[in-house]
Parts: C-alpha cells; structure tokens; sequence
C-alpha cells in the first residue's frame, strides 16, 4: 500500500479553521487515486481533540506533537514539528489548507525536506502516481499546472472552498500516534493578539455582502455639523452606507467585504478588501453594492458561484459578471432587501 | 542598522498577460518593481531614517532586472546588488530561497531583510519565510505595522495580520520581515533620486560570487499554463418599479433559484 496523504490541520489556539476538514476531503480524493490512506497531522498544546475531530472527518489515523513549547502559534517550532513527523513517516504527498499560517509553515517545512511547495491550489488530479495541482497566477489573469518533480513529499496547499466539508462520522474511530520533536525554545515572543471586528471570516463565508466607493454617495443624508472636512464627511456618509451593507449581511450570516476604492478611500479597514491586492474569495453567493467592478475587484470574486449585483450605473462592469443584476439606489434597495429576505427567510 | 530589502521584477498590473507557445506572455507592458515590494522598501526606508544605517537592495534575476533595483535606488536605497547567473534563471522559490540568502550572508551584518508579502506574477508568498529558515533567522510575514525596533537591544516588535486578527510578536534581529500594504504608502522617487539612480554602479554577482557551488535544480515543473475557462454569465436584470417592488422581485428569485 502507498504512503499515506498527509493532511497538516490548522487551527487558530485549538480552533480548526473553517478549510481544515475540507482539506481531509481532498485527501480522500487523492488518496483514493494513490491506493492510500489519509493521516492528519496536529501540532499544538492540548490539541487532541483535534486528532479526534480529524479521524470524525474522515482520516484512518492521526499523528500529534503535544508540547508547551507549542501553545502559542510560531512558524519555526511548528515546522520542526511538520518536517520530523513527515521525515519519519516517509510522507509522498502533504496536503494543507491555504491560510496566513500554513503559507509560511509550510515554505520552511519545504526547505527543511529540499522539496517543493504550491500554494493556492483551485483543483487538482492523480497523474503516473503525482498529484498536479492547478492554481492561478499573475491574479487569476492565467492558470498553472505544477508538479513536485523533486523526490520529497509533495506539499500542496489548498483554498478555501474549492473542496465541500466532509459529513462528520461521530463513531469513526483510527490510531492517534503522539510524535515527540525537539522542537527547542522559540526565538520570538508572542505578546498577543488583537481580534479584528468580530464577524465571519471572508474566505470561509458562504455569502459576502460588499460594497464598494458608491455607498459613500447618499444626497439624502446630511453629516452632523461638527465635521467640517469633506472627507470626513464622505466617510461618515460611506459608514451609513456600510451599516446597510452590514444589515444584511447579518440576515444572510454573511462576511463583509469592500472594494480598494472604499478601502483606499477609508471607509472600511484592508482586511475587508477582497480583490487583487485583497482577499480572494469564492462564495455561493456574493452581493456587490455599489461596486463598479473593476478588474482588480473581478480578480478577487469572479469565480463565486452566483453574483448579485447592485449598481445605480446600468453600464457598470460588474454587470458583465453577475447573475442577477438591479440598476436602482442602493440606499432604498439593501435596506428593502434586508425587510424581505428577513420575512421570506424567517430570520 | 543594516537593511536589506529583496526586490522582484514582474510584469506591470495593469499588463495585458496572455499564453504565447505554451509560455507566459505580457507582449510589451512594462517591466517594473513587484508592487508589493515598494512597501517594502519605503518601510525599509523608514527604519533607516528612525534608526540610522543603510539599506541595500537587493534582487535575483536577469540582468533586466536592474530596472527594479534602480526603482529602489531611486525611492532612497544607498546601494544595490544584483545576482545573475544563467542557471538560476528557470528557479522555483527553492532555488531563489538559496540564492537570496547566500547573498545575505555575502553582504553580511545585516539586521534585517525586508520583502512584500508576494510576487505578483507567481502570487506564491513563500520566499521570504525559505529565506528566514535557510539563514536561521524567525520569520515576521505579514507584517501590518512595526511596533517598535530597538537597535542597540537587538529587537523588533511587529503586528503580524493573520486571517483570524493581529498576533503581536516580538523577535531578536536579525529577522525576515515580510509586510502588507497596510503598514505604509511608498513614496515616489524624487527627481535627485532618479538621477542619482541612473548613475548607480550596480554589482553583480554571479552563482559562485554568493558561494552557491552547483546551483540546485528547482523543485517543481509546470506542465502547463494556460487561460482560466470563461465564466459564461447572462445577468438577468431585475425589474420593478419601486425599491420595495425590486427586493421582493430579487429576493423570490434567489429563493425560486435556492440561492438562498
């Protein structure tokens, strides 16, 4: 029998991350095509429950490094970790979720074994015993396939769904082996953490409500007298745009996004933006108020599965891209909107 | 502080990015410095002028790739160094990880070595923490805001954006620090600045220079590129004649099509 798929699962302080089992269903895949099994990987400090919750969707058997020296998230010691369990096991193909963690965990891991490493994979097939995987370049203008030619394990990464969650088996049971690496005292000092504005993650939502310069351009509302600059004005008239974006996306328990003209303009912080220079996302469903489309926003959404768009431009780009399309005033439409899929979906 | 900032030359954004014969083409777009790395060397920039010091840019490529080092040179950098050498010219971020850190260590002293977040045109992010391992050093990527450096303590305090929030993280130097577009607005090159570029003597070395004896082959193949498959829409427009009547149109479309 092959050398089973590896399948590292990342968690943020014991939670695993919204791809983490998507990625044990892409294993499956491929381990299917090889004639092997899937094994999980957890590296952490009391993470075992993850192990547990690895083999429930779908791994035969789980290694774990348990060590206090891993409590805090460090790519060094979590690479030591990933390289000795990989080494030892002899692994041929590793899979991981693409995430801000694994990008850079995995790149060290690949250095330590001299072999490749491919992130942002959309898809992949078995080929001769290799996995090609196939992922976007030059921001989805084009699309690559890549082997690991080197003799190493071969190291994917994989994004946000483009694989469905597995159905949980709550009575799969597999081998849970601890693993001890001398991962050593980490050089750097995890101060803390600063949680950004609570809501759902954009590359895990299954529904993004966006809005783009167009939510700043209400004439019907007036700023308070206080402020005095016009673009304090037009920031304060963009975040009651926001707030309607907002409204809805709470009915549809769906993330917020922003194009780089509300981010640049200063309406909403970066980490809403989804585009090219942002985050790239690929929703069931994505809402676009008040956003032109432009290429460098279209970089980012395109490949959502349906496209809602809401413009007051009947020529506006993002047209092209959308399934359904309203040519109206946002500021009377989304809180319309909000009422009725509010009523109609019973929330 | 010594400071180096690595640089990439890549096809403008804005190019026109097509296959050609099975290759990657941009037909005659200009080459320029990889956005993402002009953040990089304006923060670069900034430590110098807090911190005092130099900052040296510093790239793996072509001999066009000067073009990029130039830019750098122009923003404020005070030297600039270019590896070039035939057999590192088909290399995946192994090989080019190898090579940048060899010339870290050539340039040695240095405290800390700035990168973008990623390349634009192979958008992998994965260089700058190959780099950090292969000299040993931590890696800070994603770096969002510098908190503080201390250069006589030998440390520096960084906001790292993870998808979930900030991890506040504090390293010795030297360190790799990779940064966002959040952390600063590149400055353009002034006019003294681009003269003073077109100047600039700028060494390059060669494979066995920075001690790299039999250059590695690179990790990976690509056996093709290709045009992403058009996503054939037809937008359906909605009608009505009021806000009222538009929702309730679109939203018993989404229900009947169960898109919600």
């Amino acid at each position: 029998m092959a050398t089973p798929v590896f399948v590292y699962i990342d968690h943020y302080n014991g939670q695993a991350v919204g791809a983490a089992w998507e990625i044990v269903g892409a294993a499956h895949k491929a381990a299917e095509a090889l004639g092997a099994g899937v094994t999980a990987v957890v590296i952490g400090q009391g993470v075992s429950a993850l192990a547990e919750e690895a083999i429930q969707h779908g791994a035969d058997e789980a290694f774990i490094v348990d060590d206090p020296q891993l409590k805090d998230y460090r790519p060094e010691s979590f690479a030591t970790a990933l390289t000795k369990v990989l080494k030892d096991a002899g692994a041929q193909v590793v899979f991981l979720p693409t995430t801000a963690r694994t990008r850079e965990l995995a790149a060290m891991t690949a250095v330590d074994l001299e072999t490749g490493v491919v992130p942002d994979l959309v898809g992949f097939e078995v080929k001769d015993g290799k996995v090609v995987g196939t992922r976007p370049i030059y921001a989805g203008k084009l699309m690559e396939k890549v082997v690991v030619a080197a003799g190493g394990p071969q190291i994917f990464l994989i994004r946000s769904r483009v694989f469905p969650k597995p159905e949980v088996q709550s009575g799969r049971k597999g081998a849970v082996t601890k693993v001890e690496a001398a991962v050593g005292a980490a050089k750097t000092e995890v101060l803390g953490y600063k949680a950004t504005e609570a809501g759902v993650s954009l590359t895990d939502a299954a529904v993004i409500v966006s809005g783009g310069r167009g939510v700043s351009v209400n004439p019907k509302l007036t700023p308070p007298a206080d402020l005095t600059d016009d673009h304090q004005k037009e920031v304060w008239r963009a975040q009651q745009g926001f707030a309607l974006i907002r409204e809805l996306a709470t009915v549809l328990n769906a993330a917020v996004g922003a194009s780089r003209a509300a981010v640049d303009a200063g309406y909403i912080p970066y980490a809403n933006q989804v585009g090219q220079t942002g985050k790239v996302v690929s929703p069931d469903v994505y809402v676009a108020a008040g956003v032109s489309g432009a290429i460098q926003h279209l970089a980012g959404m395109r490949t959502s599965k349906t496209i809602v768009a809401i413009n007051k431009d009947p020529e506006a780009p993002i047209f092209k891209v959308a399934r359904f399309g309203i040519v109206g005033d946002l500021f009377e439409v989304l809180p319309a909107l909000t009422r009725e899929l509010k009523a109609k979906l019973g929330r | 502080m010594n400071i180096v900032v690595c640089v990439k030359q890549t096809p403008d954004t804005a190019a026109t990015v097509t296959v050609e014969n099975g290759k990657v083409s941009w037909g005659d777009a200009p080459l320029v410095i990889n956005p993402w790395d002009e953040f990089a060397v304006e923060q670069a920039l900034r430590t110098k002028e807090a911190h005092g010091g130099k900052v040296i840019a510093l790239s793996v490529g072509p001999e066009a790739a000067r073009e990029a080092l130039k830019h750098a040179l122009a923003m404020g950098c005070e030297e600039a160094i270019l590896v070039s050498d035939p057999g590192l010219l088909a290399g995946d971020s192994l090989v080019i990880s190898k090579a940048l850190a060899a010339a870290i260590e050539k340039i040695g002293g240095v405290d800390l070595a700035f990168f973008g977040r990623q390349a634009v045109d192979s958008d992998t992010g994965v260089t700058p923490a190959q780099v950090a391992r292969r000299l040993g050093w931590p890696a800070l990527t994603l770096v969002a805001a510098v908190s503080a450096v201390d250069p006589a303590g030998k440390t520096i305090s960084v906001d790292r954006a993870l998808d979930e929030g900030r991890q506040q993280v504090k390293s010795p130097l030297p360190a790799v620090v990779s940064v966002t577009k959040e952390i600063c607005e590149p400055r353009y090159p002034s006019f003294m600045g681009i003269r003073k570029a077109s100047k600039a003597t700028i060494p390059v070395w060669s494979a066995a220079d920075i001690g790299l004896g039999a250059i590695p082959s690179a990790a990976l193949s690509w056996p093709e590129v290709f045009a992403p498959p058009k996503i054939e829409t037809k937008v359906e427009m909605i009608k009505g004649d009021s806000a009222d009547a538009l929702a309730a149109n679109l939203a018993a479309r989404l229900i009947e099509e169960k898109v919600l």
